[in-house]
């Protein structure tokens, strides 16, 4: 009903719709019923989450009622904060500085190097471009975990620490393919009109390239950022300190313990998530529109 | 894609753009090089090799004996299998689901910017927290969300079931949570695709009287063509590396009902020492993987207007 009466906003006069109007409105509070049910199924694990981690600790499990917001406690979040307070179990905020840092340095330092690599692939002429875009679209496909484990050996002095996590991130063949592929659809008038001012292949990327790049920046940096975020096998194998171990690996650590405060758990990951939540709120519009239309192209 | 324009060029390329090519490429190359490429043709050799991660013993040469006796593993099969199941369901499942959900926020109603960040919210949800969320709501005794729901919709007549716990159903868990948690970002790119499709096609559909589903099937769905192939691509790829939630979840039981092919790779490697079979096991997911998207990218090349 909504889409017929958005697509033809002229042409549909209200005699031909008269008919089956009743149907409709059957259709329609179906069509509500059902999308009520979506909804609820969608945002029940983040209800049940953020409900469990205000509860007075060990009323998480509680069946339906842990969806009932009951005794608002915040002993949850204090519990947890008061268990990682020294130097052997780490500290919460230890585990935020390292994601950051390594997430900070995954994508800043990827944007950088991928860009450039992409940009060489896509708009320049030189001896072996072809073969190397060959490799490189071979590698997209390459997953990290088919070489964790010969990484894992090459890096072995590398342990417990912070560039271990990040060092071999940075260069991306998924990224590099994004950004070949955006860069490859421009209009060639680019480089035209920046050859005829004289600009050579750097001055024609700053200058011209780049300020019409933004959509392929923005999605590589949020994809990036989500996939070293949230990255967990290889801090499984590389860290065991805690003063280097990033969320994700010490979430995964205080759920397996032998004696499981839940709420404190839930707590955990809704300290952990809620700023990454809030960035990406604010930034929705701009972020949704920018994957998309990189999505698109690729 | 289109082509580069480059690639129509006739003239040969300059010293200069040679040079600052290479200079470009030189630093992302270098990386790949160090951190993919190397580890690979690492992994080819260790695959061929018997090698003990807690002995100080130099690695052994064998041969192919670490795929004979992968091949001859039933574990392998089963994990084999499992990465087959889970591939094959969420592939349909969650680019499915990604077109109802795009098609339903795409509508002009009250609320659709809400529903649309609520389906894209888990996105942002690292596995390893999702994981934990929902190890609770499938928690196997009565006061777990999932059995407390299903007791109270049926009067009391449903049993707590230990959905991780039972062969049966472990795996179809873990595939529920995981669409859950990756459906938001196919549904935003086909939400793109939706937005790019005219409406004038829809006008002229409506014009020869095509009924709803007719609208879907001749103007939606080859509308979304391209939008469709990239989403299948991407989810196939990273449905095929299924870690995280087992490693947490069930840790690949119970029996094997949950192993897969990277699963088995790592406690190989790691849990028994066995770096040569880990190996083994990945070079044989990569091919796996190769096989499948050179298949993918056949099937789909007639059909696929950009590269």
């Amino acid at each position: 009903m909504t889409t017929i009466t958005r697509v033809l906003p002229a042409t549909s006069s209200s005699a031909t719709r008269a008919r089956p109007l009743r149907r409709h409105r059957v259709r329609r509070g179906v069509g509500y019923a059902l999308t009520a049910v979506v909804a609820l199924v969608f945002s029940a694990p983040i209800l049940y989450l953020v409900i469990g981690s205000l509860k007075p600790p060990g009323q998480v499990l509680d069946g339906l009622g842990a969806l009932t917001p009951s005794g608002l406690s915040f002993r949850n979040y204090s519990g947890v904060l008061d268990y990682f307070n020294n130097s052997a179990t780490g500290y919460f905020s230890g585990f935020y500085l390292t994601s950051l840092t390594v997430s900070a340095v995954v994508v800043g330092g990827g944007l950088i190097v991928n860009s450039l690599a992409g940009y060489a692939l896509a708009r320049l002429r030189w001896r072996g471009r072809k073969i190397v875009l060959l490799i490189v679209i071979g590698l997209v496909i390459l997953p990290f975990q088919a070489i964790a484990v010969p990484l894992y050996y090459m890096l072995d002095s590398d342990r417990d620490t912070l560039r271990v996590q990040f060092l071999p991130f940075i260069a991306s063949a998924f990224s590099i393919f994004l950004f070949y592929t955006f860069f490859a659809g421009m209009p060639k008038e680019f480089e035209e009109a920046a050859a005829i001012d004289g600009a050579g292949p750097w001055r024609t990327l700053f200058s011209v390239i780049l300020p019409n790049a933004k959509p392929v920046f923005a999605s590589v940096a949020i994809l990036s950022f989500l996939t070293s975020w949230g990255m967990y096998l290889w801090p499984v194998m590389m860290i065991d300190k805690p003063s280097v171990t990033p969320l994700p690996l010490e979430i995964g650590a205080f759920q397996g313990q032998s004696v499981v405060n839940w709420g404190q758990v839930f707590a955990f990951g809704v300290l952990m998530v809620v700023p990454v939540v809030v960035v990406f709120l604010i930034f929705q519009r701009w972020f949704v529109r920018s994957v998309a239309s990189t999505a698109i192209k690729g | 894609m289109s082509k580069p324009y480059t690639a129509s060029r006739s003239h040969r390329p300059s010293a200069s753009e040679n040079i600052t090519g290479l200079a470009m490429i030189l630093p992302a190359g270098t990386g790949l090089l160090l951190f993919v490429a190397v580890p690979f043709v690492l992994a080819i050799w260790f695959s061929l090799h018997f090698i003990n991660m807690n002995s100080i013993l130099p690695p052994r040469w064998v041969g192919f004996q670490q795929y004979t006796q992968l091949f001859t593993s039933p574990v392998f099969y089963h994990s084999l299998l499992n990465n087959t199941v889970f591939t094959v369901a969420v592939v349909p499942l969650q680019c499915g689901l990604a077109v109802a959900l795009a098609l339903l926020v795409n509508r002009k109603m009250r609320g659709s910017a809400i529903l649309r960040t609520l389906f894209f919210l888990p996105i942002v949800f690292p596995m390893a927290l999702v994981a934990v969320i929902w190890k609770m709501i499938y928690s196997p005794d009565q006061l777990g969300l999932l059995n407390s729901f299903l007791h109270t919709v049926t009067f009391g007549h449903f049993a707590a079931h230990d959905w991780l716990g039972d062969p049966a159903t472990a795996l179809a868990s873990i595939i529920v949570l995981s669409v859950w948690q990756g459906v938001g970002l196919q549904m935003i790119i086909i939400l793109a695709g939706l937005q790019e499709i005219s409406p004038d096609l829809y006008e002229a559909a409506m014009i020869d009287n095509a009924n709803a589903w007719q609208r879907f099937r001749y103007v939606t769905l080859p509308g979304l063509r391209n939008s469709l192939v990239f989403v299948v691509m991407v989810t196939m790829i990273l449905s095929l590396q299924l870690f995280d939630q087992i490693n947490i979840l069930t840790q690949g039981g119970p029996g094997e009902a949950t192993s897969t092919l990277m699963y088995q790779a790592v406690t190989s490697a790691f849990s028994e020492g066995d770096v040569g079979q880990g190996a083994a096991i990945t070079v044989v997911f990569f091919v796996v993987v190769l096989a499948l998207t050179l298949v993918q990218r056949r099937v789909l090349r007639e059909e696929r207007a950009v590269a």
